[in-house]
């Protein structure tokens, strides 16, 4: 590739509820740490999403900014042309429901989303809130997920979505599997900033950009090591 | 007092000993104990309580406590005994606590969660509501904020004899209060702008221009001041600027302040005489102590979430004085460390940083992210060892605060 990784994080005005920019900055650190130029790209909602992206970020919402957000997206286009370009799009929480075809909005209100990933989701009861594990699809050979959900929504896949991960803590898409992913394209329940306790899914995406990657320096990656190993322990998870 | 009925009263007397208990045992200021075991016996205990006395409520994501204190000094000059749950024990129990304790007082300030304005407008029936701001906090139990400000428009329509005084200059609020008949708008600033970019009346993208902001869809727009905030100065409805020179720091107690004024006009006191309460208010159940500890100056500050970090990183004093960061994740502080990638600390680039509490690696791998170089460390005695002598200020959320300030013998 030429020029910088372009990571375009999409709708921080509406999709941003809880530390969301930490999969840029996590993206971008782990990017510089391998002398690759990133360079960030703010779109608020009231701007186009530009199609030449090379990683889009979605992040939570509530309901309300959730359904703007999708309806804006769907109007705009542009994330949509991407994904058919097969750009890479990691997508969270409220923004993971809304790249599917259908998600509960206002209300549990069922609301057309972007058809980017075949899933779809719905409101449930309860409310999913706590920590969470999850053992990575062998396929993207990564380890295990963990990190944070608080979400209100159940998600079934199509044939054309595949799990991302199995459950082994925790809620994810209520039936024992975890978010999704296919071809570049991936989604998860783990909210906020969820690259921060995985760097190896960061690399993951990173990776499908770059190339292979050259391994950064222990000490660079050790706090994030220690974060995980600190994090899987609280919840008597194995390494 | 004696007009509560036997149940009431028996509630009040048997809560009260508990509350006495709890603080000889030490195990808190005895705000919530007394309450909890009041409204098992009698459940109606805080509408009893509430009768016949004035109420002033406050809420909003932050600044409660704060506020709650310098409203209490403001009406002072009433010469009238105010009730007030001035350690922030804000739910149902701390309320009723408070009055019960204070029979006689015929006015009463208390702070209240944000959740449970409804059900305490209505059972309290408050004659003033203040409403400071809306951001996100603890998301894994609290509310949504768009939600929480639909019921509290659903309340207000309930209670139209209620006095608002609310910040005209957080959007969230606005629409919150923005049908009431009586409010007094003050544009109190709003330094955190992260969830307030749209409108929240229809969602269109927020136009914002020197404090000021307007819809461009739907017309919805900032409602008229009569008070505001101007730098370090109060601006009276009259138009008279006059600097508020308190001893608490930072733009957001000067916010609370004039807020406190507002409440202050509601009842009818003057603000010259207002303020001369307020100036003397110097910390607030902890917040802003200073202790001296082995040579060391320590400065305490709390703040529970972005938009808090956001402005008491704004407090701090600056470099070289050193900084310890302590942040925990117990059930009270939210037990999502999500919010700390919310907060810029770049500022703290190029001087001493101190980090800890029980998630203080969460906080480490942010300020890395950050490019702020740190210092681990377990206690604030370590952190005292380390700095020898000279200042120190320390920022941490709700419960790694209370075991600091426990740490140094419950400062207050």
């Amino acid at each position: 590739m030429s020029g910088p990784i372009r990571l375009v994080w999409v709708y921080p005005d509406l999709l941003s509820t809880y530390g969301d920019k930490g999969n840029l900055l996590v993206l971008e650190r782990r990017a510089r740490l391998r002398g690759l130029e990133a360079a960030p790209v703010l779109v608020n909602s009231d701007q186009p999403v530009p199609r030449d992206g090379d990683i889009y970020l979605l992040g939570g919402g509530e309901d309300l900014p959730q359904v703007l957000a999708a309806r804006r997206l769907r109007a705009d286009g542009g994330l949509v042309e991407a994904a058919e370009r097969g750009a890479v799009i990691f997508a969270v929480c409220a923004g993971y429901q809304l790249i599917g075809h259908v998600f509960g909005g206002a209300d549990g209100e069922p609301t057309e989303g972007l058809g980017i990933l075949d899933i779809t989701s719905a409101r449930a009861e309860p409310r999913s809130v706590g920590e969470i594990v999850a053992d990575v699809d062998p396929v993207l050979g990564i380890p295990k997920l963990t990190g944070f959900e608080n979400h209100q929504g159940h998600t079934t896949l199509g044939p054309r979505a595949i799990p991302l991960a199995t459950v082994t803590t925790g809620i994810g898409n209520g039936d024992g599997t975890e978010g999704a992913h296919a071809g570049r394209v991936l989604g998860t329940y783990l909210h906020g900033p969820a690259l921060v306790r995985n760097p190896a899914l960061a690399d993951l995406l990173l990776g499908w950009v770059a190339g292979p990657l050259p391994p950064i320096a222990h000490e660079d990656d050790e706090l994030a090591q220690t974060l995980r190993r600190e994090r899987l322990t609280a919840v008597g998870a194995a390494q | 007092m004696n007009k509560l009925p036997l149940r009431a009263r028996l509630a009040t007397s048997v809560g009260g000993a508990a509350s006495k208990v709890s603080r000889l045992a030490g195990r808190g200021d005895g705000s919530v104990i007394g309450g909890v075991i009041g409204l098992r016996l009698e459940p109606d205990l805080l509408a009893m309580l509430a009768q016949d006395r004035q109420v002033v409520l406050v809420t909003g994501t932050n600044g409660k406590t704060t506020t709650t204190r310098l409203i209490t000094a403001a009406l002072a000059p009433l010469g009238q005994e105010i009730a007030s749950n001035a350690f922030g024990a804000n739910m149902e129990a701390g309320m009723a606590s408070a009055l019960g304790q204070q029979p006689d007082a015929t006015l009463a300030v208390l702070e209240c969660d944000e959740k449970y304005i409804p059900s305490v407008l209505k059972t309290t029936r408050a004659r003033v509501l203040v409403l400071l701001n809306l951001s996100r906090d603890q998301m894994d139990r609290a509310a949504e904020i768009w939600l929480l400000a639909r019921r509290w428009h659903e309340a207000l329509a309930q209670a139209p004899d209620c006095h608002v005084v609310a910040n005209a200059d957080d959007p969230l609020i606005a629409w919150a209060a923005g049908e009431h008949a009586r409010v007094t708008w003050v544009a109190a600033g709003q330094r955190w702008h992260d969830d307030s970019w749209c409108c929240p009346r229809c969602g269109s993208h927020l136009h914002r221009d020197d404090g000021d902001w307007k819809c461009g869809e739907c017309g919805f727009s900032r409602p008229p001041i009569r008070w505001a905030l101007d730098g370090d100065d109060v601006v009276d409805p009259a138009g008279r600027v006059r600097p508020l020179d308190l001893s608490l720091p930072g733009r957001a107690n000067r916010s609370n302040a004039v807020v406190a004024l507002a409440v202050a006009e509601v009842f009818g006191v003057d603000e010259v005489h207002a303020l001369r309460g307020m100036r003397d208010v110097r910390s607030v159940a902890g917040r802003y102590t200073t202790v001296e500890r082995r040579g060391v100056s320590i400065r305490l500050l709390l703040a529970k979430n972005p938009a808090g970090w956001l402005e008491a990183l704004d407090v701090l004093r600056p470099p070289p004085e050193p900084v310890m960061l302590a942040v925990n994740a117990q059930t009270p502080d939210g037990k999502d460390t999500s919010w700390l990638w919310d907060v810029d600390y770049r500022r703290l680039r190029g001087r001493r940083v101190f980090v800890g509490g029980e998630r203080r690696t969460d906080l480490a791998v942010r300020l890395e992210a950050d490019g702020v170089g740190f210092e681990l460390v377990s206690t604030i005695d370590e952190v005292v060892g380390r700095v020898g002598s000279g200042p120190l200020e320390v920022l941490a959320n709700y419960t790694a605060f209370q075991q600091i300030r426990t740490a140094l013998g419950r400062a207050s």
